[in-house]
């Protein structure tokens, strides 16, 4: 079922915290935000940022664009590697 | 011959069924037409008039994407999705299900045909 409207979309609040402190800071804009909140949506505030999510093992960077707005972060960061089966060399 | 956006309908259907034979229109919105023009649904469709027809046409493009506009549109969809580089578009790319089905059976009609592997059961003892 899709969550209220009345709510608005779901965002991890520390993230937010860590989002509004990223865009105050001016030096550089190389820090990237970490995050382990898989579920959070992305939202348009995001746009240009880069953020680190988890995957369980690592976190992947994700540099957020236009179209991903309205996705969660967890969705550009597989938790699973598939390097296909043993002895699969064919191109 | 009722041609209506770039297909022809079948002639001795009723008119309902007929409207179905084009992408992007399935029973429901054969009934919502035809509703529409105030053209009943039993006629068929070689009895319909050219006024008829012309009202249906228009009710079409005014309301609905069909045929080619909604397959590019659909292609579209699919294509943003793999570049965003999501998890959905990762499954189109490897022709696999999206939405969090088994895949160690079943799901053929996503992968296709069975690929038998050769030598994969040798009995290790």
């Amino acid at each position: 079922m899709a969550r209220s409207i009345k709510k608005g979309p779901y965002v991890y609040h520390r993230l937010l915290v860590k989002l509004t402190k990223a865009k105050a800071s001016t030096n550089k804009r190389k820090a990237v935000i970490k995050t382990w909140s898989r579920a959070s949506m992305i939202i348009p505030g995001m746009v240009g940022e880069t953020i680190a999510v988890h995957n369980g093992k690592t976190f992947v960077p994700v540099f957020v664009t236009e179209n991903m707005v309205g996705h969660k972060l967890g969705e550009f960061s597989p938790t699973r590697n598939f390097k296909g089966h043993a002895g699969n060399r064919k191109k | 011959m009722a041609r209506i956006s770039g297909v022809d309908l079948p002639k001795n259907k009723r008119g309902v069924i007929g409207l179905t034979y084009i992408f992007g229109i399935g029973a429901t919105r054969s009934k919502e037409i035809l509703s529409k023009c105030e053209i009943d649904e039993s006629i068929k469709v070689k009895d319909w008039s050219d006024d008829n027809i012309k009202s249906i046409r228009e009710a079409i493009t005014d309301d609905y994407t069909v045929e080619g506009a909604l397959r590019g549109e659909i292609q579209m969809n699919i294509k943003r999705l793999m570049d965003i580089g999501c998890y959905r578009g990762l499954r189109h790319r490897k022709g696999l299900p999206l939405r969090g089905q088994r895949t160690q059976t079943n799901a053929r009609t996503r992968k296709g045909k069975r690929k038998t592997v050769a030598n994969k059961k040798k009995a290790t003892k």
